[in-house]
């Protein structure tokens, strides 16, 4: 209750008025610099990922197509089967490349002298004797007839069809001779040799061959690794959680169990690798290059994340739930399980998701346990030997064929897919169960 | 102070006027409140209190209150902000135990046993003293599966139909079956906040409590709403007991039977609501009642 003739005005209305007015100008100038700044790093952040991903695409898309050569194959019963027995094990180990040469003789007749034979049978991947034992073995009728069967070119055909050979320069300094790059023209007269979908780029494991070479092995790995880490890490990480938000009283053991985690999440993650090279297969003699070592390893470099995430959504569930169930007779369990947990699980979730994501391109720690072999077979179980995706793009990389640079981008692709595709589920997750009460 | 005086005088009955000054201190405080003015004992009490004191870490939030809560009868506390009527009543149903640095002394007893005894089961004993929060708090889940919650996890429905029976004889006690019993299944956080709190009314008396605490219930809702939940309240003490924490003392003048006056963690003075609200025996219940603070 002042008296009318005291006032708390600093100013009259109208000299404040003026004030504000004056200081506008600057406000907006201010303002719009922001604007223009946060553009600009939003333009530049996007530059730098056009570049990228321009780089790859551009370096891996020919990886999607094959060069084949159609041949007619012989398949001579008296090279194979010389007692008409078709017993699988004669069959399984006879000379199928001897055909394929035949075919490519007969093909190119005026080819004599050995260097250059062999420049012929060079056309042609060695992967294609394989290929023909494959059809033998699974239509023994086939024997006797002569087929018209494509096979895979080799590596240099393959990069001249692309392109990637630069026929003006001198025939010394390129990959092929003048002789292959007049026979390849032959070919293509006689509609002989073409390109078709690589479909052996997502049917094979790896090959030292590049034109044999595909990803399978290492999907297969990295999708038995992942599941792993998942069995072992969500578990292991909501429990966690929930024991440390829920039931763990507050003292000193608490807060440094929290500074902990918080900690290991920032751990560089080869160190995870050299834990696991010590303690699980140097003392537990789990064997290496497994993708049971590997999720084991990936698990505990997931599980802080998991943690991490898993308390936020805990602690994110309004404490008014809480008290309504312990209100209505719950037991401080049934409280969590049945009421707090079904209401954190979304963010749990997408955490887990993100800490998978993370896990799917990790190398390091994966180098360490030994998933740096060459591994061949497509991996069946957790205790094969098993490689990761991103292992296999970092063996590749190292490699000196020209036809492993496409292939390696376009390995980085499928891993860049998979990485999008499952931020994609966790941004979806996240908005589809945002406030539910 | 003359003019008070005055009015006092002409309100009928004995007015005992502890102090002289109307600005106390808190030191003088705890020399005039030595002990509680009115009849904190009834002849057939549900609970009774005996110096009860709740410390929140070194600060103490109730100081040596002790009280009884009548059988089927309706008591109101009330009191100015931060007097601790919510943290005492907070104590019938070991609530407090939910707060990690509350510690409380004395014995709350109900049918003979000390509900802070070591071994004493906190589950059963929320199962027998319910409560309603003040802000509506239904469970995001449907209208059907809030009220049933609680019978559920009792144990106290054999098969689906005496359930059934269980939830539609809650909303209906709650005044809320002709709004909702075409739509069980649809969420009970889409009701109105009248309705909501009606829900959490409903969902408190399902599991059939003997006593029902109300922490400000009102508080959150729009005067109609309230007039319905007072109107509710009214019709539950047949079968319940309540405690009712209010900050208006309208309500607490409509709604209650008897009436208990807090201030800064004591129980001041406690009565019957008419002889409270008309006659009121300590100075401070008479300052908080005349609207000189709180």
């Amino acid at each position: 209750m002042n008296s009318p003739g005291k006032t708390s005005l600093v100013f009259s209305p109208d000299a404040a008025m003026q004030k504000v007015r004056a200081g506008l100008g600057r406000r907006y100038r201010a303002e719009r610099r922001f604007r223009r700044f946060g553009l600009a790093a939003i333009l530049l952040g996007l530059l730098f990922l056009a570049l990228l991903l321009i780089s790859i695409v551009g370096k891996g898309y020919s990886a999607f197509q094959q060069t084949w050569i159609a041949l007619d194959i012989v398949i001579d019963e008296q090279q194979l089967d010389p007692t008409g027995q078709r017993d699988p094990a004669v069959l399984a180990t006879a000379n199928y490349g001897a055909l394929v040469k035949d075919s490519l003789r007969r093909m190119f007749p005026d080819v004599t002298g050995r260097s250059e034979k062999r420049q012929l049978y060079g056309l042609v991947s060695g992967g294609a004797a394989f290929q023909l034992r494959k059809l033998v073995l699974n239509d023994p009728r086939i024997i006797g007839t002569t087929q018209h069967i494509r096979v895979p070119a080799n590596d240099d055909v393959d990069m001249l069809m692309k392109g990637h050979i630069d026929r003006t320069l001198a025939s010394s300094r390129r990959r092929l001779g003048d002789d292959e790059i007049a026979w390849i023209d032959r070919l293509a007269d006689e509609n002989r040799i073409g390109k078709s979908f690589n479909t052996t780029f997502f049917t094979a494991g790896d090959s030292r061959e590049p034109e044999l070479a595909g990803i399978r092995g290492a999907v297969v790995g990295s999708f038995l690794t992942l599941a792993v880490t998942l069995l072992l890490a969500f578990p292991v990480g909501v429990a966690t959680a929930v024991y440390l938000e829920e039931y763990a009283s507050r003292n000193h053991w608490t807060d440094l169990i929290e500074v902990n985690i918080n900690n290991l999440a920032a751990v560089p993650s080869i160190v995870f690798g050299l834990l696991g090279l010590a303690i699980f297969i140097n003392f537990f003699g789990i064997p290496r290059s497994t993708p049971l070592v590997g999720g084991l390893v990936l698990a505990l470099m997931t599980l802080p994340t998991i943690i991490i995430a898993s308390r936020a959504a805990l602690k994110s569930v309004p404490p008014s739930i809480r008290e309504a169930a312990l209100g209505v007779g719950a037991s401080r369990t049934q409280t969590v399980f049945q009421h707090v947990l079904p209401l954190a699980m979304p963010g749990m979730l997408t955490g887990t998701i993100i800490g998978m994501a993370q896990a799917l391109g990790e190398t390091a720690p994966l180098l360490m346990i030994g998933m740096v072999a060459f591994i061949v077979d497509i991996p069946g179980g957790v205790t094969d030997p098993a490689t990761v995706l991103p292992v296999q793009i970092f063996l590749w990389a190292d490699s000196p064929e020209r036809a492993f640079v496409e292939r390696t981008s376009a390995a980085i692709m499928i891993l860049l897919g998979f990485l999008f595709l499952m931020n994609a589920l966790a941004v979806v997750l996240r908005r589809r169960f945002e406030r539910r009460w | 102070m003359e003019s008070i005086m005055a009015e006092n005088e002409t309100i009928a009955g004995r007015i005992r006027i502890a102090g002289p000054d109307t600005k106390q201190t808190g030191e003088d405080l705890s020399q005039e409140i030595s002990e509680t003015v009115g009849e904190i004992t009834v002849s057939n009490p549900r609970m009774t209190c005996r110096n009860v004191n709740v410390y929140y870490g070194d600060k103490q939030a109730i100081m040596d209150v002790s009280l009884d809560i009548g059988k089927n009868q309706v008591i109101a506390m009330i009191g100015p902000s931060g007097c601790g009527k919510s943290t005492f009543i907070r104590c019938l149903n070991r609530m407090n135990d939910t707060i990690d640095s509350c510690r409380v002394s004395g014995d709350i007893m109900m049918d003979g046993e000390n509900i802070y005894a070591p071994g004493m089961d906190v589950v059963p004993l929320r199962a027998r003293v319910g409560m309603v929060f003040q802000k509506p708090n239904p469970f995001p889940k449907s209208i059907f599966e809030n009220v049933a919650y609680g019978a559920r996890i009792h144990g106290m429905a054999n098969h689906k139909d005496e359930l059934h029976g269980i939830i539609e004889t809650s909303l209906r006690k709650a005044g809320l079956w002709e709004e909702v019993k075409d739509r069980l299944d649809q969420p009970g956080t889409g009701l109105s906040g009248g309705q909501q709190q009606r829900l959490c009314i409903a969902r408190a008396i399902a599991i059939s409590p003997e006593v029902i605490l109300m922490d400000e219930p009102c508080s959150a809702l729009d005067p109609i709403a309230t007039a319905r939940v007072e109107e509710l309240i009214d019709e539950l003490r047949e079968r319940f007991t309540i405690a009712i924490v209010t900050h208006s003392m309208q309500q607490a003048a409509r709604v209650s039977q008897r009436t208990a006056y807090f201030h800064l963690g004591r129980l001041i003075e406690v009565g019957t609501t008419e002889q409270i609200f008309t006659n009121p025996r300590h100075r401070l219940t008479e300052d908080y009642i005349t609207g000189r603070f709180g």
